[in-house]
């Protein structure tokens, strides 16, 4: 029988676009990829609308959107004009979003991969940042480190302020847990505090940020936690090469 | 080898990532129009599509896995699959395929295959010489890409008619005698010329995936 590592040297493109991995087949270095799920509704696109408009200027970005049945997301961010459409993909799921980010990564490793390499030879220059949203699904949807490096869950006041308080996969182990619309808390009466501290409870020294897309600062605290991230990255990426 | 029986379930399990779970294999459509509402009409619309594009891909399959010339079999693949859509579809699943079987069962002929077609050769030809570096027969390739043109259907009329899934799997079973033989004669055919692979189609499946692919809302790609 094989061994892994002596398959891994006589097959080095078996790994390829594995988040595993900090490079492209090419030796570049890939970019980082980010994703966002929680639950329909919660605001992931109207988060990566204000992402890419923040961002934009200073990085090279894409986004991968991946609908339940319909392309809403990309046509969404498509009609905001946050970024050009050659970067932007929607990804096909099957009516299981979690299985497309989870279980069976290869449609949206897939579409990494082509916007990378389109991007590259059409000579736009290697991407920053890959931002890869959830079709909207349940808690205990969450990412495949195959897909991405870190991920972002975000949930909202007005679904209930008892869900920081439930927990499951997507609110206790994310990188980062968004309580987003904090501008409707007192129309629906959600415990903001309460929120807080069940968040806390459930993940520990893990960052919550709670935003409102409707005021200041709206996405800066996201992204500040996203150049973060970045930076991190780059640094770990120039130390692998 | 040892471990191929075994190494048969890894690849012709749903589960295996390749992408298949966002396909239903024409189901979709058929369910949009009515054709497919139940059980029994599920097992019809199975039976249809094994002995037509089940067959035709089955015998692919068999011939990558016998080793015949992969291009050769991707350019047989593209003479046997006249609609745009299907061939778009075969190809995408064949460079999700390809993913999965490098790293499972890495070789220099799917290596080869991948330089040869970046953006994906038809997927029973990939699935194939998977099926080869994996140790598998031809045979075991026919009846993997057999059961898979049934399985993608019932798993997918499951999701849409929430049809209990007892059900469902049952219909597969009962067609499972009727798998393996199709499966026998597409490794019949593979051992003759590549010209004589069976060419079985059938038409409304063609027809209905190319307006499949124009509906601005479904739950499938495919
Ligand atoms: N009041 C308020 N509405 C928001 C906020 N963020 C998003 N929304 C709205 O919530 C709805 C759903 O947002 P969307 O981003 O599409 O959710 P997704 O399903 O998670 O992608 C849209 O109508 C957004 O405009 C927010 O901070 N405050
Ligand atoms: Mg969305």
């Amino acid at each position: 029988m094989h061994l892994d590592h002596e398959l891994d040297e006589k097959f080095p493109h078996r790994h390829t676009y594995s988040a595993a991995h900090p490079q492209r087949p090419d030796g570049t270095r890939r970019a980082l990829r980010i994703g966002l799920g929680g639950p329909v509704g919660s605001g992931k696109t109207a988060t990566v609308a204000a992402l890419c408009r923040t961002l934009r200027d200073q990085l090279s970005l894409a986004v991968v959107t991946n609908d339940i049945y319909t392309r809403e997301d990309a046509a969404y961010l498509l009609r905001e004009a946050v970024l050009p459409p050659e970067r932007i993909t929607a990804v096909e799921t099957g009516a299981c979003p979690h299985t497309a980010i989870r279980d069976d990564i290869s449609a949206n490793l897939e579409a990494v991969e082509d916007l990378e390499d389109d991007l590259a030879s059409q000579g736009a220059g290697p991407l920053d940042l890959i931002l890869v949203e959830s079709g909207g699904d349940n808690l205990t949807a969450t990412f495949s480190k195959g897909l991405t490096d870190a991920q972002i869950f975000v949930i909202d006041v007005a679904g209930g302020d008892d869900i920081p308080r439930k927990g499951g996969p997507g609110v206790s182990t994310a990188d980062l847990l968004v309580v987003n619309k904090t501008d409707l808390a007192p129309y629906v009466g959600s415990d903001l505090e309460g929120m807080a501290r069940d968040a806390k409870e459930q993940r520990g020294e893990l960052p919550v940020i709670f935003q409102s897309l409707r005021g200041e600062p709206g996405v800066g605290p996201v992204a500040d936690w996203v150049r973060a991230q970045l930076a991190d990255w780059t640094g770990k990426a120039a130390h692998a090469a | 080898m040892s471990g191929a029986a075994a190494a048969l379930l890894v690849l012709a399990d749903g589960r295996f990532p390749a992408g298949g779970h966002a396909h239903s294999g024409g189901a979709e459509a058929a369910v949009k129009a009515g054709r497919v509402k139940d059980a029994a009409s599920l097992g019809a619309f199975c039976r249809g599509r094994l002995h037509t594009a089940g067959l035709t891909a089955a015998a692919l399959a068999a011939a990558a896995a016998a080793g015949h010339d992969p291009l050769a079999l991707d350019e047989a693949a593209d003479a046997r699959t006249p609609s745009p859509a299907l061939r778009r579809t075969a190809r995408k699943l064949g460079r999700q395929m390809m993913r999965a079987a490098r790293a499972t069962w890495p070789c220099p002929e799917l290596d080869a295959l991948a330089a040869a077609r970046p953006r994906g050769a038809h997927q029973p030809i990939v699935l194939g010489l998977a099926a080869r570096s994996a140790g598998l027969t031809p045979l075991d390739a026919a009846h993997a890409c057999a059961y898979e043109n049934i399985s993608g259907p019932a798993t997918a009329a499951v999701r849409l008619l929430s049809l209990d899934p007892f059900d469902a799997t049952a219909v597969l079973a009962r067609l499972a005698p009727e798998a393996d033989d199709v499966a026998r004669r597409a490794v019949e055919a593979a051992e003759g010329d590549l010209a004589d692979l069976p060419a079985a189609s059938a038409p409304l499946l063609d027809i209905t995936a190319e307006a499949h692919a124009t509906w601005p809302v479904r739950l499938f790609a495919s």
